[in-house]
């Protein structure tokens, strides 16, 4: 319950902030990291709690971010519409990578190969059909109105990440308190041992996996109002499958806060490279990577690890 | 249906693209076979090697062929102290631990190369980069026809040097019972970053006979990385032989696929494949199941 306040409280005092901050810039900061928050929880869901590392979740964020963009250009269905139509589309997308992945018992390496290969087969064809623009992308026509998700200033579109958040938080606590999530971690820590005790391991991964690539394609769609453009480097690159597993790594895997931990840490080291080093292009990925090898050679279990053990130490 | 004379000579550019992969993809099936880890990094390391050879040309006018002495060492170099003292410390016996460092050693090399070196796409021009040979009537570009035989070379000193040396018979002990040779005495540890090291070569020796017909910049690891992935599985995880034929199978299938449904969307049967091995076949053209 500790756990359940804690997140409620988190986002009540996130709620508020529009009240005494007007700064643009950071409210966007806030939203940029609520944003990455959101992807880390998602992969969180299937990575962390699941045991299942996908490399490849650019191929449910960029489906979710296509469907809600499409819809819009081709056929003018208002936005607030296209996001749970999103959902679905992504959550399908994962039904279908999960299903041939773990029928056919792809594990480990293997299955983040694959789920990166995925990723490139819809880019190249996103790059290639008529419907998704082909390389120029889509432009979502601007229209200015809470009415249509498309906010005048930044205060609308950090309540709709905070939702979208929230839910994530809710998801990760189920998880740590749900049979289901019970079933979930006992077939990351031991796939066989968890089958041999009657659970239905093809099923528990698919559900998690259709959960996490929903909760991804409404990051996807997300993107697409916040930044009313898409193309299919920006949806299924390798930038995006990267920030959705660079955060939970950071914070904590299979945990409820370590996607947000991971995020923030992740934003405030990228602003303070920015002023120390300038814009100059890679800097931030670079100094990312190394932080990703770092954290796995040193700090397996993330930041929320380090203070766990901290304080256990402590009297 | 398409003209013969415009598929013979596709044929045989898919063949001498295919032997230059196949060089890159048993440097990553040495890798797996001997450490059982999947050097996600293989691609960004070859980009690191392909720049290498650009400035041993651009500032010091050497040759791409004269530049193998320095390149297959140097980058031996690279990955014996790669694994040593980066990768080896990352894993703490989990698979996912490697592929994320080397995820993350990616990330470095290729942000390295954009922040150092910038986006710019960048070819040498060499006395011989136009030039091409007569092949049974279809026109091959000189540079191609060397990276066929030099790619072929390579791999032949690779394999008896596994197949003779004591070196080579360490490497294939450890590969098949890790246990069991170090009990012989065998130091892993050293075998291991030996291994990773010679796979890092291969990439050195792949640079040197694929910039001359080919270009360098930041991102250009990205395309090897999943074709050599797909060879490796194609040809079974850990076999040199199905590396070197799923190296040819590849070439040949990028090369036609090019041809029948445009550049762009022709990679996409690289990746179909790749899923459908993945999945049906896993263990390969010529691997055991296990």
């Amino acid at each position: 319950m500790k756990t359940l306040y804690a997140i409620l409280v988190l986002c009540g005092a996130v709620a508020l902030l529009p009240a005494f901050v007007s700064s643009g810039v950071v409210l966007n900061l806030v939203i940029m990291t609520l944003y990455a928050t959101l992807l880390g929880q998602a992969w969180n869901i299937l990575a962390g709690f699941g045991g299942q590392y996908s490399f490849g979740h650019a191929a449910f964020f960029g489906t979710g971010a296509y469907a809600s963009a499409a819809l819009q250009v081709h056929f003018g269905v208002n936005a607030w519409l296209c996001l749970p139509f999103a959902i679905v589309c992504g959550a399908a997308v994962g039904a279908l990578v999960g299903a041939l992945s773990f029928r056919y018992g792809l594990r480990g390496s293997y299955f983040a190969l694959v789920t990166l290969a995925f990723a490139e087969v819809f880019r190249i064809l996103a790059n290639s059909v008529k419907f998704t623009g082909g390389g120029v992308g889509l432009l979502v026509p601007l229209k200015s109105s809470a009415l249509d998700f498309q906010f005048q200033g930044k205060a609308g579109f950090l309540y709709v990440i905070l939702a979208l958040t929230l839910a994530g938080f809710l998801l990760s606590w189920w998880l740590k308190h749900s049979r289901y999530g019970a079933w979930l971690t006992a077939v990351r820590d031991n796939e066989d041992s968890a089958a041999a005790l009657g659970v239905d391991v093809f099923r528990v991964k698919l559900q998690a996996i259709v959960i996490s690539a929903g909760l991804t394609a409404a990051g996807g769609a997300f993107y697409v109002q916040y930044f009313q453009y898409i193309d299919p480097h920006l949806a299924y690159g390798p930038a995006v499958s990267v920030e959705a597993l660079l955060g939970p790594i950071v914070g904590g895997l299979g945990t409820v806060f370590g996607p947000l931990l991971g995020a923030a840490a992740l934003k405030l080291l990228g602003e303070l490279t920015r002023n120390l080093m300038g814009d100059a292009p890679g800097v931030s990925l670079m100094i990312y990577g190394a932080v990703l090898i770092a954290m796995v050679t040193f700090l397996p279990r993330g930041i929320g690890g380090l203070f766990q053990r901290l304080a256990a130490k402590a009297p | 249906m398409l003209e013969l004379s415009i598929l013979f000579p596709s044929i045989l550019n898919g063949l001498t693209t295919g032997a230059v992969y196949a060089l890159i993809a048993l440097g990553l099936t040495l890798i797996y076979g001997v450490l059982h880890i999947i050097n996600f990094a293989h691609g960004a390391v070859l980009m690191i090697a392909l720049y290498g050879v650009f400035f041993l040309n651009a500032k010091l006018g050497l040759d791409p062929y004269a530049a193998l002495p320095v390149m297959v060492p140097g980058m031996f170099a690279l990955g014996y102290a790669l694994q040593r003292f980066v990768i080896g410390r990352a894993s703490h016996g989990k698979d996912e631990n490697i592929l994320l460092a080397t995820l993350g050693l990616t990330l470095v090399l290729e942000n390295f190369a954009l922040y150092a070196w910038r986006s710019d796409t960048r070819t040498i021009e060499t006395p011989y980069t136009f030039s091409t040979v007569d092949v049974a009537g279809a026109m091959i570009s000189t540079p191609k026809v060397v990276a066929f035989f030099g790619a072929l070379a390579a791999t032949a000193i690779l394999l008896a040097f596994i197949a003779r040396s004591d070196l080579g018979r360490a490497i294939r002990a450890v590969a098949r019972e890790r246990q069991g040779a170090k009990l012989v005495g065998i130091d892993v540890e050293h075998v291991f970053a030996m291994s990773f090291g010679i796979g890092l070569a291969c990439l050195g020796a792949a640079a040197c006979f694929l910039l001359p017909a080919y270009y360098v910049n930041p991102q250009v690891g990205n395309g090897f990385v999943l074709i050599a992935f797909t060879i490796v599985v194609l040809g079974g995880m850990g076999s040199f032989a199905g590396a070197l034929l799923g190296g040819f199978i590849i070439g040949v299938v990028e090369s036609v696929g090019g041809l029948w449904l445009g550049e762009s969307l022709g990679q996409i049967g690289i990746f179909v494949i790749f899923i459908a091995i993945l999945l049906f076949r896993p263990q390969g053209i010529f691997g055991a199941r296990t």
